[in-house]
């Protein structure tokens, strides 16, 4: 197991109370393993994939632990992750695009970069050089400034950069959901393909666009309301989701085949509960169609069948 | 009903203007009432464009966009209003559409003030009630509410239903779902098809291939400011002919079927100098090679 998080809890401080962003979860990432984390915005994710990386200043850690390859990080504290990010956890964030510094030759940024951490440019360069090349990019991107690239272009040049120094753990934060059809095809192979070559060992995939991860990960996790709710092998999870809100998640997904006229989709009626003062039980119960007196009790996150997590009483039966 | 008609926008961009960038180039289509019609493209194929030139934000350089043949574009100004009140646009970012130090209701009252104002109190509030309802919005959840308070959907809804006050024939909705999340955008996309056997056209703007498909009439793929395909959705998505529709189509993840193996060809690779004038190759089926 390259990453195991044990009963993570983290909360936002604001002026009205904590938000639970994070109540209580526990997974693990196995060596070579693509684990996307689906669910929508609020869920929960972006906070998860956070936390495994850098809190930003209004995130606290309340409980529970993060193991990466046996070490156990230190999350909670700022400056002593430095020494694990980049190096052994990496992040392409949200707007990849806007993370280069736009007034550094992308050659220099990534030159002050491995300085930083030690490392010489000189004797990384052939590597970098190859990893470019394998993504379609020449060394002459070296010598461009970020506004010369497209959208697409500096995805890549990110990618390359946050997995230049082999990191054990990549945190892929909605990759692709700002670009186009192709370019998104494009760039998602690729974290297949930076698997298969070991510059990354495991890698968590933060969407919440289903269909990409049923194309790239080997196992999707899914979030509601700061809680995991389903987790299995990409393909059982798309094809025979077990719990209610997966299910009606799927159920609400166009593909391209499916027409108004001939098939009408519904949405999941309802909105998530306020984080603030989440209910107690189960936290979907308010919009679940299955819902009955067992779920005021908040159901655990288990086994139901092998390799498949649900957190539902009616999923356990 | 609206009618475009050889439309290109031309940008001036460079030092003093002299470099030039053409958005939108000899566009032509139209859209009925009663119809959805998506326009799909990537960035930077003119597709907003498309729908600024519609809504007058932006002036066509040639070519003309006409409703019920008259040309917007030099419409005077007590026809504008009128204009206004029966075409109106609605864009990606419904919390930008909204002023947050305001009470959303202030965007209902202004169509109020522009458009209804010999309206009594009581009328106004029964109109409010139907149009939200029509929506699927309860007024108690929206009302008196800041735009902070509400979600996504229920802004965006909230945009739809104060178009709805209007007598509106033809709404330019651009990317109107792509910031909302799975479980409300597909609430929002039905509410289009419901607001369309009520009569209304719609241009449907998006770089999501299924949910064009999944809500419109006909679909107008869009490359680098031309046409490379139009018709009934039907035969675009069944029998897509140009080769840069047949790669997006591959490019779309599916849920049930994993991506073709071999490398995707960047759409820069295709070669798009063959592009012909858009010809029929079927009863509303047009292909630009």
């Amino acid at each position: 197991m390259s990453l195991a998080v044990d009963n993570l809890r983290v909360y936002y401080r604001t002026l009205r109370g904590d938000v639970k962003a994070l109540d209580g979860v526990t997974f693990g990432v196995a060596d070579r393993e693509i684990m996307g984390i689906a669910g929508e915005s609020g869920c929960g994710k972006t906070t998860l994939g956070k936390s495994l990386i850098r809190l930003d200043s209004r995130m606290r850690v309340v409980e529970g632990t993060v193991t990466l390859d046996g070490v156990r990080m230190p999350i909670e504290d700022d400056r002593a992750m430095n020494e694990y990010r980049f190096r052994d956890v990496s992040i392409v964030p949200q707007y990849a695009m806007s993370a280069l510094n736009p007034i550094r030759k992308i050659g220099r940024m990534i030159s002050e970069l491995l300085t930083a951490r030690g490392v010489s440019y000189d004797e990384t360069f052939p590597e970098l050089s190859r990893r470019l090349a394998l993504v379609g990019l020449g060394d002459a991107v070296l010598d461009r400034y970020p506004i010369e690239l497209s959208g697409g272009m500096k995805q890549r040049v990110v990618m390359v950069l946050s997995t230049l120094l082999n990191p054990s753990l990549l945190i892929a934060d909605e990759l692709t959901s700002a670009l186009d059809v192709s370019t998104q095809k494009a760039v998602a192979e690729m974290l297949v393909e930076f698997r298969d070559r070991g510059f990354v060992k495991s890698t968590i995939v933060i969407t919440h666009d289903l269909s990409v991860l049923y194309q790239i990960a080997d196992t999707i996790l899914v979030m509601y309301a700061g809680k995991l709710v389903e987790k299995a092998p990409a393909a059982e999870l798309t094809a025979s989701p077990k719990h209610p809100y997966t299910q009606l998640l799927l159920a609400s997904l166009p593909e391209v085949g499916v027409r108004f006229a001939e098939k009408r989709l519904t949405g999941i009626p309802g909105r998530p509960p306020s984080l603030l003062n989440p209910p107690k039980g189960c936290r979907f119960r308010a919009r679940c169609p299955l819902a009955f007196d067992k779920c005021a009790e908040e159901p655990p996150f288990t086994e139901v069948a092998p390799g498949r997590y649900a957190a539902c009483w009616k999923a356990a039966a | 009903m609206l009618r475009l008609d050889g439309v290109t926008k031309v940008f001036r961009t460079g030092v003093f203007g002299r470099a030039a960038f053409t958005a939108v180039s000899d566009v032509t289509f139209d859209v009925e009432q009663g119809e959805i019609v998506s326009l799909i493209g990537e960035s930077g194929s003119g597709k907003t464009t498309v729908g600024r030139m519609i809504l007058r934000l932006t002036r066509a350089t040639a070519g003309a966009v006409t409703m019920d043949g008259r040309d917007v574009a030099t419409l005077g100004r007590t026809d504008v209003r009128a204009y206004y009140g029966s075409v109106q646009g609605i864009f990606q970012d419904p919390f930008s559409s909204y002023n947050p130090v305001f009470k959303v209701d202030r965007v209902l009252g202004m169509i109020r003030t522009n458009y209804l104002p010999g309206m009594s109190d009581a009328d106004w509030k029964a109109k409010v009630r139907g149009s939200l309802e029509a929506v699927g919005l309860e007024p108690a959840d929206v009302l008196g509410k800041y735009p902070h308070q509400l979600s996504g959907g229920q802004l965006q809804r909230l945009l739809i239903a104060r178009a709805l006050m209007l007598e509106l024939r033809f709404l330019v909705a651009d990317e109107i779902i792509s910031m909302l999340d799975a479980s409300t955008r597909i609430d929002v996309l039905n509410l289009l098809g419901d607001l369309r056997a009520r009569g209304l056209g719609v241009l449907f703007v998006t770089h999501d291939l299924a949910l064009g498909n999944y809500i419109s009439d006909r679909t107008i793929i869009l490359r680098r400011g031309r046409v490379v395909e139009m018709g009934s959705t039907r035969k675009v998505f069944d029998r897509p002919a140009h080769p840069y529709t047949q790669m997006l189509l591959t490019s779309v993840p599916h849920l049930s079927e994993k991506w073709g193996a071999g490398a995707v060809e960047a759409p820069t690779a295709l070669d798009d100098a063959s592009d012909g004038p858009l010809r029929p190759i079927d009863d509303d089926h047009f292909v630009a090679i």
